[in-house]
Order: structure tokens, then sequence, then C-alpha cells
């Protein structure tokens, strides 16, 4: 019998509270008790990113932190970021550049890259390359995922 | 795969931690960044009966400088450590952090939790010997420092007894007369490295650790003996036992890291 955990925390601006096993994951906390399912799971080990979702604003492997450690923080998922506008022009420049074709990595992806923007990330190809390299594309090789950051990038400093 | 079942525990003070880390005999594995223990826990490589996480001992977090030494509380942060204005005094650090995994691993990972699980891999084991680093265990008599040469003893293990916990590392502040260099080999940014080596030189001592390539961050005294002439250098990489796995064979980690050398003493602070 697992050991069960009390947690308050906000989802997407929500106050939530939740009785969690230990073991459970943050991120099958969000999909399978909230039924927040635009958080992907991939590898559950912290390596290819779809996971990646925002705890108190900062990026994080929701595969790497226990539901029951994200007591008294705020997460926002792809869900949040959509709902609020805060990716709208990167959801833009994704549909306008094929940034996505199966779309498994994006939400992971627009979490990285979002931050990334915001946090005055430069422009610059390589820089881009090796800040999302946290994500893995199977899809685009990354061409066009580069091409729709770099254009919010450049767009918002013009 | 999902961690198999653990109880986990949230102790609000170091006393209280390190009660809970007797109690439990071994069986408990202390939680810090959880970068890498969770994935260890994933694969199932690791199952702890307990995890103590020690995410509010905020009094284990933090950086500050006395004199030449420049204090990082264990639960500090990759990401606190990028934003500190002491980073300016590690350029060794500051050279390795964009490395060491990826923005969303470095906003939790912590330096205490990457030097006790002492990953053969990992970059911070090799800086705190290259830069003479000195690492402070607490248990329930108190605390010992313990030097980064002592510290690391082979595949995930390290001088640290299973009832303490690091609580704080102790870095020497750059001098004029220092210069450091930084290289890595990996399959993508980011990832484990392939070999990778960082140096420290002090005039004309230079201490070089290398990771990725043994059982442990090492230092090959003859090597460092050798530079700054890099082709004797190189040939002492034959001293040590250099292992291959799946990734990369001994011979190429041996070539590789090789090449890492060559790179970091090419890209040295002024």
């Amino acid at each position: 019998m697992s050991k069960q955990i009390d947690i308050t925390l906000t989802i997407n601006g929500e106050a939530i509270s939740a009785t969690v096993p230990a073991r459970l994951n943050l991120v099958d906390f969000l999909r399978h008790h909230q039924g927040l399912t635009g958080t992907h799971v991939g590898c559950e080990h912290g390596v290819c990113g779809a996971c990646t979702l925002l705890v108190d604003g900062a990026t994080t492997r929701g595969c790497l932190m226990l539901a029951a450690q994200a007591q008294g923080t705020e997460i926002t998922t792809v869900e949040g970021l959509a709902d609020s506008g805060r990716t709208a022009a990167l959801q833009e420049a994704f549909t306008r550049r094929n940034a996505l074709q199966c779309g498994f990595c994006t939400p992971g992806m627009l979490a990285s890259a979002q931050t990334y923007i915001e946090g005055g990330g430069s422009a610059d190809r390589q820089a881009i390359r090796d800040h999302i390299s946290g994500n893995y594309c199977r899809c685009t090789g990354y061409q066009s995922i580069v091409d729709a950051i770099a254009d919010v990038i450049e767009g918002r400093r013009a | 795969m999902k961690a198999p079942d653990f109880d986990y525990l949230r102790p609000a003070t170091l006393d209280a931690a390190l009660a809970m880390l007797a109690e439990h005999e071994g069986e408990a594995q202390p939680l810090a960044g959880g970068q890498s223990l969770m994935p260890m826990m994933n694969f199932r490589v690791a199952a702890p009966a307990a995890l103590i996480d020690l995410c509010d001992l905020t009094e284990l977090r933090g950086i500050t400088r006395t004199g030449d030494t420049i204090t990082l509380g264990a639960m500090t942060r990759y990401v606190e450590i990028e934003r500190d204005p002491h980073l300016a005094d590690m350029p060794l650090i500051a050279m390795a952090l964009p490395h060491i995994a990826h923005d969303a691993v470095r906003n939790r990972g912590t330096i205490g939790g990457s030097l006790a699980l002492a990953d053969a891999a990992a970059e911070m084991p090799a800086l705190m010997l290259a830069l003479d680093a000195t690492i402070t265990a607490t248990g329930p008599n108190g605390s010992r420092n313990i030097k980064a040469d002592d510290f690391f003893i082979g595949y995930y293990e390290t001088a640290l007894d299973p009832v303490e916990l690091i609580t704080a590392v102790h870095i020497p502040a750059a001098q004029p007369n220092q210069r450091f260099g930084f290289h890595e080999l990996t399959q993508r940014h980011g990832d484990y490295a392939l070999a990778g080596v960082a140096i420290a030189q002090t005039d004309d001592t230079y201490r070089a650790a290398f990771f990725g390539i043994a059982d442990k961050a090492t230092r090959i005294p003859a090597l460092e003996a050798a530079l700054p002439d890099l082709d004797a250098a190189i040939k002492h990489l034959d001293d040590i036992d250099i292992e291959g796995d799946l990734k990369a064979s001994a011979s190429t980690r041996r070539r590789l890291a090789g090449v890492a050398l060559k790179r970091a003493l090419k890209g040295m602070t002024a």
C-alpha cells in the first residue's frame, strides 16, 4: 500500500487540493488525476523533454518530479500557456512554419521555447538549437522549429 | 517505467533529516533535485524504501564568500549558481554550467545531489577535483570536511557515510595567477559526456580532472606533470583503465579524452 500524501497547489491559476500516492509523478498526476492530457509522457527519465512544463515559472521535467514535491507550487501546463494567450505568437509561428507533424513533442517544445523567448534568448540559430536540445522531435528535423522560434524573437524585437 | 513504491518524507530541519536517515539505516535515500535519482528509480536501478526530500532545508541553499573561499550550500540549484554574482570568481564552473544537461534539469538539479551520486560521467565531481574543493559532510556526530581528492571512490561510490548528508561545498575563488579550461564531447548538447576534462592551472601547475572515461572523475598525476606538452600528456591516458559501454568503446573514449584535453587547453581563460 503506497503512502498517501496531501498536497495543495495551483494548476493553471486554479487552486487544487489532492491526495496522491508517494510514487506518483507530477506528469501522471496532471494527466490521470486532473485530466490535463496536454502534457505528454515520453521516456520517463528526463531525456526526451516531452513532459516539460512550468513549475513556479521555471521549465521542469514533469517525469522527474513527484506530485508530492509539487506541494505549494504553481504549475503551468500547455493548457495554461494556450488559454492565457501567453504562447499565442509562438503557436501561430509553429503553424505557419509547419513546426510540428505528429505533435507529440509540441507541448514540451512550446514550454522550452516560450521561457527561452521570455528570457531574452538570442535569435541565433545555434543558440536556439542548443536551448531546445533537451526536447526531442522525431518528425521535423528541428529546422522548422528553429524557424518558428526565430520568427517570434525577431518579430518581437522588430 | 514507474518507480517502485516508496515512502515520502519531508523533514523541516537538518536535524530531522539526519534523524530520519539514521532511523532507516541506509534504506532511505535523500532526495535533492531528483534529476538523476528519479530516472534511476524509474529505471528501477535504485529502489529506496523511502525518500527524504531535502527541499525545505533552506539553510542548505545559497552562496557566500569568506575571504578567498566560496561556499555553496548543498541544495543550491544549478540555476541559482548560474545567476549568482559569485560565479564571476568561479570561471571554471561558469564554463561548465551550460554543458550540464538542459535548462529544465538545471532548474532543479543541485550541486550536493550531483556530488553525492558521483556519476562518473557528470561534470560536477570533475570540477571539484580540478578546483581542489572541499566537501562538508554532516552526520549524527557533527560535520567533517573531505577533500574532493578523497571523496570519489568508484561508480556511484563516495566517502560519504550512509547516515551523512553533504551540507556544503567550498571552492577557492579564482586567483590572478590561475587559468581554467573545460571541454566535453557528447552525442547531443547537454547529454552525459563520452569524455570530458576540467583544467585548473596555477602558475606552472595543472590539475586536470577527466570525466566520462573511468569509474569516477579522475586525475592522472603524470599527465598533469607533463602539461602543457600536449603530446607527452596524452600518452598518460594509457596510465588508467578506460571503460567502454554501449555508447562508446574504451578506445573511442581514450581518443575523445585526448581531443577534449587538446580543446580545453586551447580554450583556457586568459
